[in-house]
Order: structure tokens, then sequence, then C-alpha cells
């Protein structure tokens, strides 16, 4: 099994025509995910890579049957983006798309409260279930599909634990980046509690970064409700306070946000804490 | 983006929040002149993007107008250290000079996200004029905190809250609660990422004044504001890091002596962590994001080999929507046109790698290709030294 996605979600890229989405959305097809058309105010009725192409989600929705869509839209119409997805009641949400201003967010967080709608960033990578569906800009043939979770705060750094798993003969049953941003829809706790209710998950890899307080959080929940091997590591710990590391969310500010902070409270929450990037496949083998 | 404080009281003062009254100034005759306008003693202030200045020397009082010109002729040009400059400080190019005020009373307000809850929370003190940290930790029943609810801004009855929490009465309280209120337009306005006013303080006449001020501006959200844009000092930033902006390159400039290029900003701080733990110090953070070009690639190298310090540099590069041989174009086009001396370890996996390595062998130049990212480290480490 898988968490959120799997062969028969049903997606839509919104900016479907761009050229970022064009990329990811060929390659997303060749990896088997179906992707079912795309919405592009002003091109309904056209067609791209052999795709209907609909004004609006709603539209979309109701003529494909679609039940996620993967958002590529410039950041400036991203946040309005999400909440056409949200709106038009698709069940899972992944918004590509870095740079959306942070009041934006706020604003769509309050929105989705209440609603079925999984928002899955923005500023992620994506997720995947190997072997079944990929959403997202990951590269699709690091994964291999088996057993353990994968949560992160990071792109090109999941991409590294995961290909380490996969050298090491070790599969994945879901790889969920959550993104870079101070607000995000999915957050640590819900890909955890989703993997832990997943009998086919059977260890949970958590990468967290420098920033506001989320591996604090997920480490005491991990503490109370997760009976699975937990594998962290968090990068920045050489990080210096009052910087933006490259991510909105990566700044060490007034104190928190601190990566040895976050490791003592993974530790003290029985999470396997590795000290470099280099080890996290061999921590997972050795917890499996 | 940082600002200075008198920008930041600019802004604050366009929705209402009392400042005094100053004038920023560039030279010593325009500070004289400014005193004499103001008309009273004044505060001659460094307007540097930092704080603890007062300790430094970069806050002085001057009695007359010719003080406040003798100050300000000492204090233009000088290297300010504080603890928030890092030892090497910061030129003081410009001063604010303001009229001084009969304090009384020094309390605390400021505006944070509180990324939990997704939203703004407004906090306030009657503990001001000290680090705010410092108050969180050591007495934190003094920070009061309200969140400001999206859509709403902070109520009126909010802001009484507040001000009563902290205190004040009567005329002080009205005035500090329409302060409170204008303070959180002003953050909304701007996208705001963090705003305070430490200290705030109430006069002995009974009135309500920003004393200092800070504003940092959310940089994702300042494409809508073309007018805050122009408020960027560049003589705030690290040359380098200037120049690698100009490029959407994210650098940031540190003092070891290993440089780093990573695509990626997880991968490139986990990279300066290892270096690290392999005995090394990294000399920069540098992404360069998802989809580098090679003439990208091209600059973020020369930018990053002009820190002298840098004396080895390692390339980690996962390649995703990057592939690994365009990497590799890019920096055998850069080590060729720039007569790179210093050692270099690559590390590539991912898209496109083998093709990668080849176009780096072929090249003739002297890369070390490492495995893994603990090979590579202490690689890089052991060229360093």
């Amino acid at each position: 099994m898988s968490i959120l996605i799997d062969e028969t979600t049903r997606v839509l890229v919104q900016g479907f025509t761009g050229k970022e989405a064009t990329f990811h959305a060929e390659q997303s097809i060749a990896y088997g995910t179906e992707i079912v058309g795309g919405v592009v105010p002003g091109k309904g009725g056209q067609k791209h890579l052999d795709r209907p192409v609909f004004d609006t989600v709603h539209q979309a929705v109701r003529q494909t049957g679609a039940n996620a869509s993967v958002i590529f839209v410039p950041p400036a119409f991203a946040a309005d983006a999400i909440m056409e997805a949200a709106d038009a009641g698709l069940d899972v949400v992944v918004c590509i798309t870095e740079g959306i201003p942070t009041s934006d967010m706020v604003k769509v967080w309050h929105f989705l409260k209440g609603r079925r709608t999984r928002l899955i960033g923005p500023n992620c990578p994506g997720i995947i279930s190997p072997g079944k569906s990929k959403i997202g800009i990951m590269p699709g043939h690091i994964h291999k599909p088996g057993h353990v979770g994968v949560v992160s705060r990071s792109g090109t750094l999941t991409y590294e634990a995961v290909w380490q798993l996969t050298l090491l003969g070790i599969g994945q049953s879901t790889c969920v980046g959550i993104g870079g941003d101070p607000i995000i829809g999915t957050n640590f706790i819900d890909a955890i509690e989703l993997f832990n209710d997943d009998p086919d998950t059977h260890a949970i890899v958590l990468i967290g970064e420098i920033g506001g307080n989320a591996e604090e959080m997920a480490a005491a929940y991990v503490k109370e409700h997760v009976r699975k091997p937990v594998i962290g590591f968090v990068a920045g710990q050489t990080a210096p306070p009052g910087r933006r590391m490259g991510h909105a969310g990566a700044i060490i500010s007034g104190g928190s946000g601190r990566a040895a902070d976050k490791i003592a409270a993974m530790r003290a929450a029985g999470i396997t804490v590795c000290e470099t990037p280099a080890e996290i496949g061999e921590r997972v083998k050795s917890r499996l | 983006m940082k600002i200075h404080e008198y920008q930041a009281k600019a802004i604050l003062a366009r929705y209402g929040v009392p400042v005094p009254r100053g004038e920023v100034v560039f030279t010593a005759e325009e500070a004289e002149a400014a005193a004499r306008r103001i008309g009273s003693s004044v505060v001659v202030k460094a307007q540097i993007h930092a704080g603890g200045r007062g300790k430094g020397g970069g806050v002085k009082v001057a009695r007359t107008p010719e003080e406040a010109g003798e100050i300000a002729r000492g204090m233009l040009g000088m290297r300010l250290v504080t603890h928030q400059t890092g030892p090497e400080g910061r030129i003081v190019q410009r001063l604010l000079v303001e009229e001084t005020l009969p304090i009384e009373r020094e309390l605390y307000l400021g505006i944070t996200l509180d990324r939990a809850q997704a939203k703004n929370v407004f906090m306030a003190s009657s503990a001001g004029g000290v680090e705010i940290e410092e108050v969180a930790r050591s007495s934190p029943e003094l920070l009061l905190r309200e969140p400001i609810e999206p859509g709403l801004g902070l109520t009126a009855f909010q802001a009484r809250k507040l001000a009563y929490g902290m205190g004040l009465a009567a005329e002080a309280a009205r005035g500090a609660a329409a302060a409170m209120i204008a303070l959180a337009q002003a953050y909304e306005a701007a996208d705001a990422s963090l705003a305070e006013i430490n200290p705030f303080v109430l006069t002995t006449d009974g009135k309500v004044y920003a004393l200092d001020a800070k504003i940092n501006l959310d940089d994702n959200a300042l494409w809508r504001h073309k007018d805050l844009l122009e408020l960027r000092d560049l003589n705030e930033e690290d040359p380098l890091e200037v120049e690698a902006s100009k490029y959407n390159l994210n650098y940031i400039k540190l003092d070891g002596n290993v440089g780093c290029m990573v695509n990626g900003a997880g991968l490139a701080m986990a990279t300066m962590d290892i270096i690290k733990y392999a005995g090394g110090n990294p000399a920069n953070f540098l992404d360069v994001g998802g989809g580098a070009s090679a003439e990208q690639i091209r600059n973020a190298f020369r930018i990053l080999i002009s820190d002298p310090n840098v004396k080895a540099v390692l390339i980690n590069i996962f390649g995703g929507i990057l592939r690994c041989d365009t990497l590799a174009t890019g920096v055998v086009a850069a080590a060729r046109e720039l007569e790179i001396r210093i050692p270099i370890v690559v590390r590539m996996e991912g898209t496109n790698v083998e093709r990668g390595r080849e176009i780096l062998r072929e090249s003739g130049l002297n890369f070390t290709v490492a495995q893994t990212m603990r090979d590579a480290a202490e690689k890089v480490v052991r060229l360093a030294q």
C-alpha cells in the first residue's frame, strides 16, 4: 500500500501549458501517473500532451473525474489556484510553486480548514508512491517500491536519502516532500500519522531542517503515538542565525529553530538521529 | 529583506504610529542642520541593519546642533561592531537625527508569524528596552500575546487587552492601543515578516512613541511592493551576495575555507554540515536551484571562488531537473575560463550521471571525483588544508 496517492489517482495539472509543467507532466506520464488533463484559464477546449485543457478546475473535475492536482502556476497566482482546487473538491493538491507570499498562504491555510482537500507544499518536490504514481518533480528512477515512508521539508536532500535506500535494496511506500516554506499544508505530523496507519509502511524517515518547531512537534507526536522505527535527520547544524538558508522557512530567529534543539527533541522521542546525511540509508537498514 | 530604522519609522508613521521627529542625514553638515531644525537636544543614531548599536557607540545624544555635527563626523565612516554584525562590523553611512523625549517607561511591541497556527501573533510587554528573547526566557509572564485573525487585523478589544495588560491607564492606554492597531495595519500592508518597536516609550506627558523600529519584509512578496523594494541598501549586504542575487543564486558567505556548490537548500545545508563533520569549515552556502543552466553554474562558480578564503571546492549535485551533464559542462567551462587552480571535488548522482562524469574526465582538468557525500567531504577537507 501507500499513502495519499496510488495508481488510481487521477491528476490535473494547473498551469498545464507552461514549460516546467509540460516537462514534468511528460515525466509523470512516462512514470505511469494518470494525468487526465490540465487547467489554464483562457485555453479551455485546446489539447496539450494529448489531453484536454479546461478553463476552470470545476469544469475539469466534471469532465475527467480527477481527484488530485499539481500546481505549476507562478507565485502571484498560486494561492488562488490552490483555493480553486480545494473549492472543486479535490482530495490531494500538490503545489510545486516556490515564492508565494506568506500572507497569501495564511489566507489559504484558513480557507482549507474544514474542507476535504489535503494540500502538499507549497515550495515542495511533490509526492510519489513508487511504481504507482508520481505527482511532482522528483526523478522517478531513483525510487523503488517498498515499505519505508519518507517525509521531508527538502527536495534534493530527499532524493539523496531515497537513493541511499534504493542502493541498499530498501524500497519506499510513499515519499512526501512537504515543502520549505513557513506555512505549508500537510505537515510532518499529518504525514507521520498516515504512515503510522499504513500497514505496508514499516519504518519512517523524517528529514527536517532549521527554522520553526515542526520537528519538535513531530518528535512529541512520535513519542506518544508511533511504534514503528523512525529515523531522523536535521539539516543546517552549521547554519548561521538570522539568515534565510534558501528556503523561506529555513531561518533561525530569536534563538528558536536551531538544529541542536530539534535533534535533542528527536532523540528524546526515541528517534534514531543520523549525524550526517551520508548515513541515512545505513541507519534505516539497521532499524528494519 | 531588512530595512533601516528610519525607513521602518516612515512606514509606521504613514499608518499612524507616533514616531519622534527626525531626519536621515548622510554628512555632518546635514546632521547639524537637521538638529537645528528639530530645535532641541537630539539623538544621533547610526543606521545599520543590526541591533545593539548603542553599546557599540552608534547612538549618542547631542545638546546642541554643533555637537550633533561633531558626533556625526565621528560616526560616519566608522566601523560599528555589535553582537549582531560579527567581528567585521558595518561601516556607518547614514544617520538618523531625532528629537529626544522625556521617557517614563519603556515597553515592547512586536508582530511575527506563528508558523504552527498559520497566523500572525501580536506581542506586547511591559519589559521593553531589552531583548525580547531574554524576557521570554526569564519572565515569560511579562510577554503578552494576541493572535491576529486573518482578515480582521488586530481588533480594538485585543489592543485594549494588551495595553491594560501592560499596566497602562487612561490616555496612555488609549494612545498605545491606537498605535498597536496601526502597527498591525502597517505590518500587513507592507507584507512584513517581522515588526518590532523596542522600546515603545511612554513619555512623562502621557504620550507614546516608537523610539526604535525594526521591520523585515517578506522577500516573496516584494514583487507587489515596488516602493519598498527601493529601500534595499546594497551597502548592508556582502558584495558577493549582491552579485549572486543578480543571477537568482542563493549564496550566503560564511567564514570557512571550503567552498561549496549544491542544488537544493536542504542538500546545501546538509553538505555544509558534513564538511564540518569531516573536520573542515564551509566558506559559504550556495544553492544553485533545481533547474540551473550551464551559464548559471558558471556564474555560481565565479562568485564562489572570488572569496579569497576558499582553498578547495566541493560540488555536490543530485541531478533531478538539473542534469549531471549540464552541470559538468558548466563546471568545465568555468574552470577553463577562470583558470581555476584550487582543487575541486565533484560528487554527482542522479539524471545523466554517467555522461556527466565522462565530461569531467574528458576535460583533462584536475577534478577529484567522489562517490558518496562522506567520501566527498573527507576529500575536500583534506585538500583544503
